[in-house]
């Protein structure tokens, strides 16, 4: 006798591995496996086939272990430790954020995550002069000007052209593509210059002398040179004519603006730009953010400690400081002396410096799957994949947030559950004598 | 019972039941107010001390997608107030915009135990809720944002009215919102292609409606789903000089009906520019004085540090053109915008001082206080912390005096502010910032301390320095426990997150499905908010008649 297998499509659920955060995939589950995935794009669709392959085993000092036990020494070092490190945290979830700060808080850790070392350049430059945005639907909806900068969303972010930013119709742009101007500037072709109408090759680190540039021809000023960023100068005020002839115009930028010399100052110019050109029309600009969800990790974070990155707990109180507390620097200077690495691969993504110091630490690392990180941790922790197998919230790029949801089973506890139970630990460990000041209130 | 609390011997405030300073006994048992407690109870003394029911906030802005980005834009703003963990509580930061903790912590010592965040874009709540639930301390609510819903302007253009409430139902039942916001009805949609609206006539674009229609149809809705709470409106025009006439015509076109005017001290502005900037705030209270129909906040201006945060795109462009300080937009698709300026009051300032003086006068010059409540709107008119500094002034006429030699001294010849000799009495105080705003909002277990009322207390030191007296309060009990103690907080406790009970309406679903796959980028699957997001929450009923 065969017995019925169980079949089921899960609707509507939303993909974790980058900022365009999908909700529309559908998962076909057999047996509690999955066997296909429709709408998504490869990147999605291997993360849900392929979410069983390279699992993590729980172990300590490399030999296995229970969860159990090995949450006891994740605890052992995180009690025992003056100046941690909670890193990682771009492939997880909200309820996880928001334990992995209060562990933080609890143990006066230094708390960063992915974003530090990606756009976190573009998170100064809003602190500093600010941003005029917009969430993807009103790009969907109005925009008939897309220009994206330094970035490769054709590669990086497969579905955003044709869910929000290109040939997608919406309410006002009712001939999707026919109705939208699409401009590439960057320093190289890539896939994403064969989706523009127009690819602008500018010289590598010009980007802030071309926004400059713009911005000087955007307030009427001409400029005497022949070109700038190798560019003719007439091709900068065609640019600018463009721009201000658009009804609704964006502007995306990538990595190839926060990584290179220049940085936030980049990025500064480039929102200024945008704000001066609203005195002609609507421009905006967005970050082409998210590997999986690091804009949520910067919301809770935001929320909590009142900052978006690079927090320090040390005195009992959030403090913000870029350099000081941020990941590449800490570990650089060599200065914290435990980490717990949590749905984020540091070792294999750093510098070798910051690696190496992470080495020479008591390390935790907390993963679905083994990476260069769980190799050399003390203990590995193997969590249940968030927006597989387990439930939550994770943001889109533009800060829109949405539901994960848990497709299929894992034998292993969640981000959250193994956070929690971390902390009833450390708590048991430890008793609470933390900061003992009052919050003060201040004299009106 | 363990539970149980009989605080002893206060003075008892308590205007829904007329009680002013009478000394009588109070009972707790199990989170509710009773009549008499049964068996042993702990014993708070309570003599000489003032007894009023925890605050309630109707109008402030503390958790939000925009109040986050607010958060994230001002690391320089959370240096002024540091908030170190303490056993049981966590840490934070202030100061005009706190982390969520600290947000709820400090409301509590100032003796709050509601607050209402006044703007939440639909798309956006399910982070508004989860912010929410992360402010321990105080129930809580929020106000979806209406007035420039897309798919609201295109019902109107077609003349279903019907469809609007049927939809509007729909947001409040999947969101679990408390009430209906408007924000520059028309305006934030003309903003999406960099424009305003001037008048309550103007059509706004593409949708051949005008903003008076929205007012009219969106009122007719939130009294057809008989919300707790009326509908809940910013006006167009916002810090306009000259504005006071459209706010006229605001209230003038909703004539009979429920009415909230939010922050009106920011639509009081008479005068052509910011020169000839003058007070209008005596034809606003004559004009609130003659109609029952409505209420307001009055958006109370502190001078010092601010942070303007509103849906309202168009009047945060033109603020980061005055000022020339950082500015953050976020248009959000199909729904609302919203702005973010930081902004600093200056007593010396003409225009500054004038908006503090045109705050007081509103206060004053309005004769029912069970229509007019405190607010800062905050951050926008300064932090809630400054609460207790503008209960001084309404309370003490020499300190007003005192601080009106301060400001600008045109104010003095422009304003009635020095002639206006009323001072509130506690009593006053109570109405207007708890059983006021509690009965506005339709929370009829809030703001008294009547049997079957939520055992939310604040006692305070009564003092001369009224300032000092509010500052701190010397217990606060939350649900029948004592959460503040001396002004500190003792005990964390999560609050609750309250919304209107309104009927599913599924029959709307084929048509939402088309319009969210056309013009929104979310599945409507992804949209509703379950209840198991809100781990403590509580429905309000509504239908019935407040
Ligand atoms: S575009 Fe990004 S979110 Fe969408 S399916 Fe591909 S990887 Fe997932
Ligand atoms: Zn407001």
């Amino acid at each position: 006798m065969t017995v019925a297998k169980e079949m089921r499509v899960v609707k509507d659920v939303t993909c974790p591995f980058c900022g365009v955060t999908c909700d529309d995939l559908e998962v076909h589950v057999e047996d509690g496996k999955i066997r296909d995935v429709k709408n998504a794009c490869v990147l999605g669709k291997d993360t849900f086939l392929h979410h069983l392959e390279g699992l993590a085993t729980p172990r300590i000092d490399g030999k296995p272990a229970s969860i159990e036990a090995c949450i006891e020494a994740a605890a052992d070092i995180l009690a025992r430790a003056k100046y941690p490190l909670i890193y990682g945290l771009d492939s997880t979830e909200l309820h996880a954020h928001r334990k992995a700060i209060e562990l933080a808080d609890l143990i006066g850790a230094n708390i960063d995550h992915t974003s530090s070392v990606c756009h976190a350049p573009s998170l100064q430059a809003v602190q500093t002069v600010g941003i005029p945005s917009c969430t993807v639907g009103e790009v969907k909806n109005r925009a008939d000007l897309v220009i994206f900068w330094g970035a490769n969303p054709a590669e990086a972010h497969p579905r955003h052209a044709t869910r929000y930013s290109v040939t997608v119709k919406g309410m006002f742009t009712p001939q999707g593509r026919k109705d939208r101007t699409v401009i590439h500037i960057d320093v190289r072709r890539t896939p994403t210059s064969r989706m523009a109408d127009t690819f602008i090759q500018i010289k590598p680190h010009s980007d802030y002398e071309v926004f400059s540039t713009l911005t000087a021809l955007v307030n009427g000023h001409d400029l005497d040179v022949s070109e700038v960023g190798g560019v003719p100068l007439q091709e900068w005020r065609d640019l600018v004519e463009v721009m201000k002839g658009a009804k609704f115009g964006i502007l995306y930028w990538g990595m190839g603006l926060t990584m290179t010399r220049g940085k936030y100052l980049n990025v500064v110019a480039l929102l200024r730009l945008c704000q001066e050109l609203n005195r002609f029309t609507k421009f905006l600009g967005a970050p082409l953010r998210g590997h999986g969800n690091v804009v949520g990790m910067a919301q809770v974070l935001t929320w909590q400690t009142g900052f978006p990155f690079a927090v320090n707990m040390s005195r009992g109180y959030p403090r913000f400081n870029p350099g000081e507390f941020s990941v590449a620097d800490l570990l650089g200077r060599g200065e914290v002396d435990a980490a717990l690495i949590i749905a984020a691969d540091a070792i294999g993504n750093f510098p070798a410096k910051a690696a190496q110091h992470l080495k020479s630490i008591p390390l935790i690392a907390v993963d679905p799957k083994e990476s260069e990180t769980t190799k050399v941790a003390q203990v590995v922790i193997p969590a249940a994949q968030a927006a597989v197998a387990a439930e939550g919230v994770a943001y889109r790029m533009d800060h829109i947030p949405l539901p994960l949801k848990k497709v299929v089973d894992s034998p292993y506890p969640s981000d959250r559950e193994i956070l929690d139970r971390i902390i009833a630990r450390v708590l048991a460990k430890r008793p609470d004598d933390g900061a003992k000041r009052a919050a003060p209130l201040p004299r009106g | 019972m363990a539970s149980a609390i009989r605080i002893k011997g206060g003075r008892v405030y308590d205007p829904l039941h007329g009680l002013n300073g009478v000394v009588k006994d109070l009972c707790v048992e199990d989170g509710k107010i009773v009549q008499e407690c049964h068996g042993a109870a702990e014993v708070i003394d309570a003599t000489n001390l003032v007894i009023l029911p925890g605050g309630v906030d109707i109008h402030t802005h503390i958790a939000s997608p925009a109040v986050n980005a607010a958060r994230g834009l001002r690391p320089e703003d959370h240096r002024l107030l540091c908030c170190p963990r303490k056993p049981g509580l966590r840490s934070g930061v202030g100061f005009t915009v706190p982390s969520t903790f600290t947000t709820g912590y400090l409301y509590a010592q100032l003796g709050y135990t509601t607050v209402m965040e006044a703007a939440t874009p639909p798309i956006g709540t399910r982070h508004t809720h989860e912010e929410l639930n992360d402010i321990p301390m105080v129930d809580k609510g929020c106000y979806l944002l209406m007035g420039n819903n897309e798919f609201i302007l295109q019902y109107l253009k077609s003349g279903d009215l019907e469809k609007i409430k049927r939809y509007v139902a729909w947001l409040l039942h999947s969101l679990k919102g408390f009430g209906l916001k408007l924000v520059n009805p028309g305006g934030v949609e003309q903003w999406k292609y960099g424009k305003d609206v001037e008048g309550l006539d103007e059509k706004v674009n593409h949708f051949d409606v005008t903003p008076r229609q929205i007012l009219q149809a969106l009122t007719w809705v939130n009294e057809e789903l008989g919300l707790p709470h009326s509908i809940h409106i910013h006006a167009n025009r916002l810090g306009v000089p000259g504005n006071y006439q459209v706010t006229l015509e605001t209230m003038r076109a909703l004539e009979g009906k429920r009415v909230h005017m939010a922050h009106v001290q920011f639509h009081s502005y008479g005068g052509e520019d910011y020169v000839s900037f003058t007070s209008k705030a005596k034809e606003m209270a004559d004009y609130i004085n003659g109609h029952p129909n409505v209420t307001v906040d009055v958006g109370q201006v502190v001078f010092g540090d601010a942070t303007t945060i509103t849906a309202d795109g168009p009047w945060q462009y033109r603020l980061h053109k005055l000022t020339k300080n950082k500015w953050y937009n976020l248009d959000v698709e199909v729904e609302t915008g919203s702005g973010i300026v930081p902004y600093t009051y200056r007593e010396k300032n003409y225009v500054n001082a004038l908006q503090w003086a045109i705050g007081l006068e509103t206060f004053l010059l309005i004769k029912d206080p069970w229509r007019v409540f405190l607010s800062t709107d905050h951050p926008n008119g300064g932090p809630f912390l400054y609460y207790p500094w503008i209960i001084k002034l309404l309370m003490d006429a020499e300190f007003r005096s005192q601080m009106l030699k301060r400001v600008h001294k045109r104010v003095l010849s422009h304003t009635m502010l020095p002639h206006l000799s009323r001072e509130y009495s506690l009593y006053e105080i109570a109405i207007i910032t708890r059983a006021g705003p509690a009965r506005a909002l339709g929370l009829r277990n809030k703001g008294h301390l009547g049997p079957g009322a939520d055992a939310d207390i604040a006692i305070y030191v009564d003092a001369k320095d009224k300032e000092e007296m509010f500052e701190r309060a010397a217990y606060v009990l939350k649900d029948g426990k004592i959460v503040v103690r001396d002004g500190e907080v003792v005990e964390s406790c999560p609050g609750r997150t309250i919304f209107a009970e309104v009927p599913g309406d599924d029959d709307l679903l084929t048509e939402l499905r088309d319009k969210f796959e056309k013009y929104y980028t979310v599945e409507i699957g992804n949209f509703p908010i379950p209840l198991e997001d809100l781990p403590f929450h509580q429905a309000v009923p509504t239908g019935r008649p407040v």
